[in-house]
């Protein structure tokens, strides 16, 4: 054994220890009712929830309250297994936010409530129109 | 319909694919032959066809500019990313909003490269213009839009397409020649000057890594195992040079007009190529010394090979879709998964089979490395840098992971860290002080002999003098966190024990000196960073504000702050207030209060989002004494920019006045991007919450009796009616003889300066009332002549007011930051001065 070889094992050894015990800081995604199990079980591990904003039948969205002095807003999300849940957001709304087609909230419950931390948004739109805004 | 161009581009494309193919047949022909007659035959044959291919692409780019900067909107690239108010120099920028430009702009600098390789270099020439036209080939493909007969396999994506092939859209059926009249417009993002320089500096860096792998595989490939190095080195240093100055363009990029408040998100497509730099700056340093004393040679080819693949590798993450929700600018999925794979499994394979082919008969160096060498210290800080890439690298690559486990029919939710900012810094932060420290120590040995005896004599000073400098500036700045102290020492170590070195060197030979230079500007980097992400402070901190429900009484703290108009706020040490909404002109310099003018039309009615606004002068407008328009004279407004002029105060003195944007177009969104005041020691950073207006309501009407030249309250502000005056003329209405109309001038005191608000009250026929109520906009006051009392000479006022303007705001200060540009700077600077002296060595044969 070269000493070099010994030092690249040494480093490969701490770098997968590294990766291991962060391991638990990578999140999960999960639905509303995993992550109310979670909390609810005292976990206060920030995961992800995917899930679509609630719409009218007109296809408006409903359910956004935004509070007086603009500095936060809470809205409906529905998850992949239809539950709804009032998710608040303690920063002001995103751009493109009621643009989105999908949104993605990290964060936790607290108590009945979902607190994102973070909101992603998937607007394919921004990059691709997809239908032609035109007229003949 | 302009059917001839598009063709033509096609048909480019497709010569460019077919000639790649040839040449690199050609290239492989030429090796094989024994007869000299025909392999420069073959040799020529080869030229002849890159240059082809060389042509092509050109053409390839020339009829796409044409078809953008001719507006012709029947061709989907055209359509979807410009549009016809575009500046020229934003136009350019239209070529990488597209996956396709993307790809284009890759291969003209590959191209590029290998004409230049084609014309200086001899015995190289064949072996490595077959690795280099075969990933022209790979990438010509992706843009070919050409599908298989028989097979129904598309292959490629082509930017020549017509709209109506691209969108399925009614509107075709019944007009197939139907025509935009105009484009979607460029993401506002990239309508800034760095997305004109960023990203053909970024894949020049990307195209040039291609460079040192092609040498190295024709080396493997040609058993010349050894003599790779020598003209891969220049060229490796060259991109190094160029992939990290476009990485840091785009961060510079990021923190002018993103508003997360910094230049570094380790967002997946960030990682996506900081991981590669690492890894070539590792492999300059194995290179570096195999030419000194022939080790590490097994290592070079590893490292040289992994940043090709791990470039290939960056290209799948962005490019195919699969990071999906969790980076926030990935291209849209074109549907070239498969190819992308392919183009990264050939390559990854080629270089394995090589490496393997002829692993044994690479020359290894049997002797143990001593502690006390210098080859050992660079081979440690090679690895380090590559432990550092690798701990990035692995959770990026969890939506491949998870996409792997899926394809097997598990199900797999690994999420990437929630907190990635914070995530992968607080490891990478170490990273860099092991990085700082053993490179800074290695300068010693690599210039001078160490022995067991001296080596504490020739640390001591640097360690102590370093020592000295970080606790002093630590106490200075207030570095209580030991994470963040222990980074500090590590940067100035690095800086001073390099200017030792430097110091030594440079009266030597100057030209040497570019190792020590680079890592000097690695050590002002790490500070920079340091203490601009580190000590990062809001401003705009608001612990004091309302809290919406009592459930979140302890998520008081919020970074974002409400400003009402003129009314100033204290945050930490600064007073801040705004000033109103600004627009900007379009054909001349500067912002312009919206109160001095009238907007004719909405932004974007029934015309392109982009067409200029025009808009009325309510008022002589006036910058800095001279004047731009008069009163009534129309000009030209930008539709899509506001800004929102806000102060910033300290102790009464005006810090900084800054006019952070929103843009805003409907067809892209909003983006609101920060302005910056700059100074030496700190960064003020000021960005808008990208809020919409809500429609106004107005408070109901309040009656005042007021006489003249007495003060009364409106919304809290002083006011006085000056005159009541008849008028001869009112716009909209007709006066005649028996009609009558008078106009009140009412003085409002606001907090900067007064108002005049001038209601009129008109009587037609005698007995007809109309009333014409006047705005002052920014004090959010409405006022109406209500009614006439001649016989007391008074007047009643009806009052009606508004929230008033306001806007919502996130202030930064980031300390330092000027030290992490220089450091880029003198980093460069260290790089060129590298490169042109193994250049040099290239040419006379070293």
């Amino acid at each position: 054994m070269k000493k070099s070889h010994i030092a690249i094992l040494v480093g490969l050894a701490a770098t997968v220890a590294i990766i291991l015990t962060t391991a638990s800081d990578a999140s999960t995604y999960v639905t509303f009712d995993q992550a109310y199990q979670l909390a609810s079980s005292g976990s206060r591990k920030e995961i992800h929830v995917v899930g679509e904003l609630k719409k009218d039948q007109l296809g408006e969205i409903i359910g956004i309250e935004k509070s007086p002095d603009h500095l936060s807003f809470s809205f409906l999300l529905i998850d992949e297994n239809k539950k709804e849940q009032k998710v608040h957001f303690n920063e002001p709304m995103p751009a493109d936010f009621l643009r989105s087609e999908k949104v993605v909230v990290i964060g936790h419950y607290q108590e009945d409530l979902f607190v994102a931390k973070k909101i992603l948004l998937k607007c394919p739109s921004k990059y691709q129109e997809e239908k032609l805004n035109a007229s003949l | 319909m302009h059917y001839f161009i598009g063709n033509l581009g096609h048909f480019f494309v497709i010569v460019s694919f077919v000639a790649a193919i040839v040449s690199a047949f050609a290239y492989a022909r030429a090796i094989n032959q024994e007869n000299p007659e025909l392999k420069k035959d073959w040799l020529t044959n080869a030229r002849i066809a890159f240059y082809i291919h060389t042509f092509s692409i050109i053409g390839t780019g020339v009829v796409l500019f044409l078809i953008i900067y001719l507006h012709y909107f029947e061709y989907h690239y055209a359509y979807s990313h410009s549009d016809k108010n575009l500046p020229l120099h934003y136009l350019i920028s239209t070529f990488w909003n597209g996956q396709e430009g993307s790809f284009w702009l890759w291969m003209f600098w590959q191209s590029v490269l290998g004409i230049i390789l084609l014309n200086t270099q001899k015995s190289w020439e064949a072996p490595a213009m077959v690795v280099f036209a075969l990933v022209q080939a790979f990438l010509a493909s992706m843009i070919l839009g050409s599908v298989i007969p028989g097979l129904d396999v598309k292959i490629g994506s082509s930017p020549f397409i017509l709209l109506r092939d691209a969108l399925d859209d009614p509107i075709f059926k019944m007009d197939p020649d139907f025509i935009p009249v105009d484009g979607n417009g460029l993401n506002p993002l990239l309508q800034n000057y760095w997305m004109v320089i960023h990203p053909p500096t970024l894949f020049l860096g990307f195209a040039s890594t291609l460079v040192p792998f092609a040498f190295c595989l024709a080396g493997l490939w040609q058993k010349r195992y050894t003599e790779w190095i020598r003209p891969a080195l220049p060229w490796a240093l060259f991109s190094a040079a160029i992939l990290g100055l476009g990485i840091l363009m785009g961060g510079y990029w990021a923190y002018e007009t993103l508003n997360f408040g910094g230049y570094w998100n380790w967002d997946p497509v960030e990682n996506a190529v900081y991981v590669p730099w690492l890894v070539l700056v590792a492999s300059i340093h194995t290179m570096i010394t195999y030419k000194n004393s022939k080790t590490a040679l097994k290592a070079s080819i590893i490292l040289v090979v992994a940043v090709f693949v791990l470039i290939l590798y960056s290209t799948f993450l962005v490019r195919s879709g699969i990071l999906g929700d969790t980076s926030v600018h990935s291209f849209t999925d074109l549907g070239l998964s498969g190819q992308l794979l392919l183009y990264l499994f050939f390559f990854t394979a080629m270089a394995v089979f090589l490496i393997i082919r002829s692993w044994k008969e690479i020359p290894t160096t049997h002797e143990e490395v001593s502690t006390y060498s210098r080859e050992f210290w660079i081979f440690l800080g090679a690895a380090t840098l590559c432990f550092m890439g690798l701990q990035v690298l692995i959770p990026t690559s969890i939506p491949v992971y998870n996409s792997v486990v899926e394809s097997f029919g598990f199900t797999s939710n690994v999420a990437p860290p929630a907190d990635q900012v914070g995530f992968y810094s607080k490891f990478q932060l170490w990273f860099a002080v092991l990085v700082a420290l053993i490179s800074g120590t290695g300068q010693f040995f690599w210039w001078k002999r160490m022995e067991r005896g001296t080596i504490t004599s020739d640390l001591l000073l640097p360690v102590l003098l370093s020592l000295l400098v970080a606790v002093v500036t630590a106490s200075v700045s207030k570095v209580y966190n030991l994470a963040y102290g222990l980074l500090l020492f590590a940067g100035v170590y690095i800086i001073l024990s390099n200017i030792i070195v430097a110091g030594r060197v440079f009266r030597k030979n100057p030209s040497l000196s570019g190792g020590a230079l680079a890592h000097m500007g690695v050590g002002l980097m790490l500070i920079g960073i340091l203490f601009s992400s580190g000590y990062s402070k809001v401003v705009s901190l608001n612990n004091s504000g309302l809290l919406i429900s009592k459930q979140f009484s302890n998520d008081g703290n919020r970074e974002h702050l409400l400003l009402y108009l003129h009314e100033p706020e204290l945050m930490a040490g600064y007073e801040l207030e705004y000033l109103g909404e600004r627009l900007e002109l379009r054909d001349k310099d500067g912002f312009i209060k919206r109160s001095e003018v009238e907007i004719l039309g909405q932004p974007g009615g029934g015309k392109s989002p982009t067409e200029p606004l025009d808009a009325i002068a309510q008022n002589d407008i006036l910058k800095s004494g001279k004047k731009l328009y008069s009163q009534g004279d129309t000009l030209r407004l930008h539709p899509e920019n506001i800004y929102y002029e806000i102060e910033m105060r300290k102790n009464g003195k005006v810090e900084a006045t800054l006019f952070p944007r929103l843009q805003i177009n409907p067809n892209m969104g909003l983006l609101a991007s920060p302005d910056l005041k700059r100074a030496l020691g700190k960064d003020l950073y000021v960005h808008t919450a990208p809020l919409v207006r809500d429609t106004i309501i107005w408070s109901e009407m309040q009656e005042v009796r007021v006489k003249k030249g007495i003060e009364f309250f409106v919304n809290d502000y002083v006011a006085m009616l000056e005159d009541v005056k008849r008028i001869e003329r009112v716009e909209g209405v007709t006066l005649d003889g028996n009609d009558a109309a008078v106009q009140a001038k009412i003085k409002i005191e606001g907090e900067r300066g007064s108002y005049l608000a001038e209601p009129i009250f008109v009587i037609l026929d005698g007995s007809q009332v109309g009333r014409i109520f006047d705005d002052v906009n920014d004090l959010g006051v409405r006022i109406t002549l209500l009614n006439i009392h001649p016989e007391v000479e008074e007047f009643t006022l009806g009052v009606e007011t508004r929230q008033k303007d306001w806007v919502v705001i996130k202030a930064m200060e980031k300390p330092l930051i000027n030290i992490l540009w220089l450091g880029t700077g003198v980093l460069m600077m260290g790089f060129t001065i590298a490169m042109i002296r193994r250049f040099k060595d290239f040419r006379k044969g070293m």
